[in-house]
Parts: C-alpha cells; structure tokens; sequence
C-alpha cells in the first residue's frame, strides 16, 4: 500500500527531526547561560564549544533537513497520490541519512570535532564528522531524486493540468538544494575527507570557504521555501479562507530558484583574496532575493484577511480579531511572520557591504539568524507539526492548551533573546564566545546587561522548545481517532495558464545553474591561478 | 497577468526599495571608492614570523606618505603584538595575517572588521577620529582558548 508506506516515511523523518531539535534546544540553553557569564556546573570552554558545534549541525542541517524531507513526502502523497513511487529508494536514502546523522553526532559527543557547523578548515575535525555530513546529504538527493520522479510521473499522467502550488514550492526548494549541494560536496569529497583521513598532506582553507559558501547561502532559501509553502498552502484553510494571487506565489518561488546561490560571497565580504567587484556582484544578486519575500508579505496578509473577513471580521482591522488564533498552526505563522520582518531588514544590512563591516561575524549574526531560521523556519515548522503530526498518526493531538501557548512563549522568548543580541553585535561583542569578559575592558562590561536580557530570552525560548516536545511525545500515544484530511488552500481565482511559463522547470534549472557558473566558475578558476599555500590542519579543541 | 491593484502598488514599492539599496551601495562603490578589505597577496602561513613582511611586528611604521602601518600576526589564541599605540587622525594601514587556522579581526565599536584566513594577508586603511582604548577581538572560531583571543589599539592625540 503506497499511501500508508509514505505515511511512516513522513512520520519517521518528522520524527528524527523533532528528537534532534530537542536536543538542540538543551544545548542551546546552556549557550545563553554562559554567554551571561554565570557559573554553571560542568561549564567549561570545551563544552560551550562543542554544545554551539552540536546546536548548530542538529539544528541547522538535522532537524531542518528532516522535517524538510518528511513534509516533502506529506505534500507530494496529498498532492500527487499515486504518482509518488519508489518507497524503497526512499527508506534507503532515510537510513542514510539518519547513519549519517549518528556519525556525525556521536563524534561531536566524544569531543573530537568541535569545528561549528561551518567546519572551516585548516580547524580538523575526525573523519566521521565529514563523512556522517555528507551521508546525510546524500540521503537527501535520494529523496530528492524520489520526489522529483513524482512529480514528473504526475505532470505525465496530468497533461494540461497546472503542478500544485506546494508542489511547486518543494520542487522550487530541491533544485536549489541540488544546485547548492554540489558546492559542498565538492568540498566534502575533494578537500576535507581526504585531507582528514590523512591521504592528502594539505588544505586550501580559501577555496573551503569558496565552496561552503556557494552552499551555505541557498541552505537558508532550503529552510526558507517549505516553510513558504506552509504559508502559501497550509495557513489559508486552517484560517479560514483562500490564497490570494495564486499565480504570484508561482513567481515568488520561481525567484528564489534563479537568485538562492549567486549570493554566496556576501558572506565573505571581509575576506582576503575575492576581489571586490565579486563580492560586489554577489551583493547585488542577494538584495533582489528580497523581492520574492515582500511579495509574500503581501499575498499571505492579504489571505488572511480574506480568512478574517470570510469569518465576519468588519472594517479596517476587525478582520485581525476575528482570525483563529486559538489555531496553533495560525499563530505560529503569524508570530513567525512578525519575527522574520525584523530578520528580512536585518538580512538587508548584513548583505549590504558597508554595513557588514560593523555587524560581520559579531553577536549580530547570531541575532539575525535566530529570526530568520530560528523564528520564520522553525516556528512554523512547529506550527505545521502541530496540524501534520496527529493526521499522520490518526491520533488527537495532545495537552492542546500548551500548544497554544507554545508559539506565544516563542515570540515572547525571541523578542528579548535576539533583540539585545543584535545590539551587544553592533557594540562589537564577537559571536560564539565562551566568556565574552575580555579581562574587564570597558567595552566588554557595556555588553554585560543585554547578554543577560538575552539569557532571560533563552530560558523562555527553552520553555517553548520543551512544550513543543511534550505535546508531540503525548500525541504519539494518544487515542486513536477516524482518518481527518490535511487540507490544501484553494486559491482564491483559479490560475488558469496564467503565468504558465513559470512551469517549465527544466528552463528554470538551466538558467540557474548558469548564473551559478557565471557567480562561481570565474571566481573559483581565478583562485585556482593564483599561488596558493596549503594548511596541514590544527585540531585545538 | 491580471495582478490586484493594491499588490501591483506593494510590488513597485518593493522594486523600489530594492533599486534604492542597489544605487546606494552601487554609488559609494563608485563614487567614494567603498570597498570591503579585498587585498588579495598570498603568504606562506607556516613562515609567517620571518617572512620580511611582517619584521616590523614592534611598533607601528610610518610611511613616506604619511600613513602609518600597523603589522600583527594571529595565533592561537593571542595577537602578536597584543597592544599597539596609533595617533589619532591619521590614516592607519593594518596589516594583517594568521600563523595557524583562521581568525577574525575587529576593532569593537568601529567598522574595522577582517578576517584572518592562513596564507593571505589581509589589508584594510582606516583613520580613528578620537583617542581612546579600543578592544580588538578575534571573531572567528579558533579553538578552545578563542575567547581570550584579543589585543588592544591605543589611539592617542597628534602631536
């Protein structure tokens, strides 16, 4: 039976997402403590390190890559039945990546690579580090391989008939992924898991960068666009109403496929060795990428509205009142939208070449993320779990009204948590520091209050992590109910064929992959020419 | 494609906004010559303390022109020298590298921010308009000891 085979796949991804975001969230509290400066038990630099290598890789890569593949599989199963084949290619490419996903955290447990999640070389980590990283990537392109072969078996069968909006959205979301991926695997096969296993005496740190890079930007449009589709396909029903402008939704992730990677470089603005007009180019390229998210600020507020005033709401913003917010889901998104409008405008700073040099690499960033994936992805991924999870498992969902407040106590823990975070960034306190005191300088005193406002924040936040996953372990034991459907918006006009062209994928693929040759074949041959010095690798953790 | 008139309005707006962004940042490239620290010249990271470009790690050196040149070298976990005296006012050029992995360099509560990546040398010129005592921080992830990475920039009066 090909529906409930799907079925379990989507809960077991799920699953492994939500055990590694809790997790993630025990390390994290412990960050916030010590960043405060408080005396802790078992607080020492070596943990505080190696807790940020793990929150990073569990929260960054394992629970986003998770849940990403299980509600791939939720919508390609409601979206495009039977078209969605190939159950073992997909268990296979599950136990990949979760092997992968054992490796990599059982070396970081044992202490032996606590290298961040961005692993920048000439800092070497074990091998298994490496190789667990990238099973976990390559059992993401079997999934990507099982979803993108439905969907072509789908549009075979379905001559005529317009691809699904959320089918779109996840199609949009795995060829950035493929187009992205290659840039660290690159990295993965070429450079650190030779040079880690001894076989190659020497790394070029620049061109580890280079590659991370062209990877690391369009991650975050990899943990950006499912939760659109979230906001594009799930939000409208469970509110109440319809998607406005269907057809600009199209656009919005078309965008997105054509501008996630050429950007890579603006995360590189204060490095040596790339030349400014590069650095440039990337930076022009990741100010357009805001477009497609304005659009949808509009379509999505717009959809509510529709909802607002569907459910009776009347005048100017009585339709706001009238929204269910008692719906985890609604105000998880909501919260999340709010959270992320002060990541968007903070992403334009950082992206902005002169602003980054106050901001670069300082508690800012931190700050800024934690909006952007920490609010806009995660919160609404906890939202759609909330709506997913019990479906799935034909159970009812458990100890409701902590899940209700569980998206409030999120908002108000990021509020304090990120905000002050921002601000010790532009008052120059460096990000990912065990002890930010620095002998009592002046400076690094004036931090000393707002990095306890921002601890305030973290134990909130860790409150809401630990009622999400509370409610998720009660569901998972729940009574049993009868079968509810996962409902998809319907979109408020039918799109027809407008903006049909936006369809043709291949095409969109294959301008997207030129400006990726155009973005990083010059730069890299560049480098390639110049003299370059290798590093045998240091590992001082 | 027939958009709605107020989304056609929010969708110019937003093109605009973003064409704003682009000729700011477009313009003080062009016109005032704003870059981020790019120099690009190479160094061999494990021969960094005798390489002829970086023996003037004592004290500061004044140029012909006038611009004062400040050399430092990072390494785990400390910047060598860990404390040096500039005059205010004047334009000072950092030059800068790591011997061992990669660091960052930022001066806190001013723009001057690099990063140290083994085998370049990173350059950037900057003028301090007042005195004081600046904290310098190493901002990328360097190891265990990475938070008491730092040195200190005493900018004192012109004489």
């Amino acid at each position: 039976m090909n529906g409930a085979s799907f079925t379990r796949l989507a809960l077991t991804n799920i699953g492994v997402a939500i055990a590694a975001f809790g997790v993630a969230s025990a390390m994290a509290i412990m960050q916030a403590l010590s960043r405060a400066n408080l005396d802790l038990p078992f607080r020492s630099p070596a943990m505080y390190y190696l807790s940020v290598t793990a929150h990073g890789t569990l929260m960054a890569i394992v629970f986003t890559t998770f849940f990403i593949m299980g509600f791939g599989y939720v919508v390609a199963q409601h979206s495009l039945g039977a078209a969605l084949a190939m159950r073992r290619t997909a268990w296979t490419s599950f136990w990949i990546a979760a092997l992968g996903t054992v490796a990599t955290v059982a070396v970081i447990l044992a202490g032996k690579a606590t290298v961040l999640y961005t692993f920048y070389p000439p800092l070497k980590a074990h091998p298994l580090f490496y190789i667990g990283l990238t099973l976990v990537v390559v059992g993401s392109w079997g999934w990507a391989l099982v979803m993108l072969r439905a969907i072509g078996r789908w549009r075979r069968a379905n001559a005529g008939r317009r691809i699904p909006l959320s089918v779109y959205g996840y199609a949009a979301t795995i060829i950035i992924w493929l187009l992205a991926t290659i840039g660290v695997a690159a990295e993965m096969l070429l450079q650190l898991i030779p040079w880690s296993l001894g076989w190659t005496p020497t790394i070029d740190p620049m061109l580890a960068r280079m590659l991370f890079w062209w990877f690391g930007h369009p991650l975050v449009y990899f943990w950006l666009l499912p939760a659109y589709v979230v906001w594009y396909g799930l939000l409208p029903p469970a509110a109440g109403g319809k998607l406005f402008s269907e057809p600009l939704g199209r656009l919005v992730f078309a965008m997105f496929v054509l501008l996630s990677t050429p950007v890579g470089f603006h995360h590189q603005a204060m490095d040596p060795g790339v030349s400014s007009g590069w650095k440039l180019f990337h930076t022009f390229n990741t100010l357009l990428i805001l477009y497609p998210s304005f659009v949808t600020a509009f379509t999505i507020i717009a959809s509510l509205e529709i909802a607002g005033r569907m459910r009776g709401g009347q005048g100017l913003f009585g339709w706001i009142r009238r929204l269910p917010w008692s719906d985890p889901l609604v105000s998880s998104v909501i919260l999340s939208m709010l959270l992320f409008a002060i990541g968007g405008w903070g992403g334009a700073i950082n992206a902005s070449f002169g602003m980054n040099a106050v901001i670069h690499n300082t508690s800012w960033v931190p700050g800024h993320f934690h909006t952007t994936v920490g609010s806009a992805t995660a919160l609404t991924f906890m939202g759609t779990a909330y709506v997913v999870v019990p479906r799935l498992l034909n159970r009812r969902l458990e100890l409701v009204p902590m899940a209700r407040v569980q998206p409030w106590l999120w908002f108000l823990g990021m509020l304090p948590f990120s905000i002050p975070t921002h601000i010790t960034g532009l008052m120059g306190m460096p990000r990912r520091v065990f002890d930010p005191s620095y002998a009592d300088h002046p400076t690094a005193v004036s931090w000393h209050w707002l990095t306890n406002v921002s601890a305030i924040g973290g134990m909130v936040l860790f409150a809401s992590s630990l009622f999400f996953v509370l409610v998720m372990l009660f569901t998972l034991f729940a009574p049993r109910v009868s079968p509810e459907p996962i409902e998809f918006a319907e979109p408020l006009e039918d799109p027809g064929t407008k903006a049909a062209f936006l369809d043709r994928l291949g095409y969109l693929t294959a301008l997207a992959a030129l400006l990726v040759v155009v973005a990083y074949g010059y730069p890299i041959w560049q480098h390639l020419q110049m003299p370059r010095f290798g590093s045998a690798g240091f590992s001082p953790f | 494609m027939n958009i709605d008139f107020y989304e056609r309005i929010w969708m110019w707006a937003a093109g605009g906004i973003i064409a704003v962004f682009i000729a700011v940042i477009g313009l003080s490239t062009v016109a005032y010559g704003l870059h981020p620290p790019s120099h690009i010249e190479t160094i061999e990271p494990s021969k960094v303390f005798t390489d002829p470009r970086f023996s003037k790690l004592g004290a500061p050196v004044v140029m012909p022109d006038g611009t004062v040149e400040v050399q430092m070298v990072a390494i785990m976990f400390a910047f060598a020298p860990n404390e040096v005296r500039v005059p205010a006012g004047r334009p000072i050029r950092f030059r800068l590298t790591s011997a061992d992995v990669t660091h960052g360099f930022m001066i806190a509560r001013t723009n001057a921010n690099t990063m140290l990546v083994p085998g370049y040398i990173s350059q950037f010129t900057t003028v301090f308009p007042r005195a004081g005592d600046y904290l310098v921080v190493c901002h990328e992830f360097c190891g265990n000891g990475h938070h008491v990475m730092s040195a200190r920039v005493i900018v004192e009066e012109s004489k």
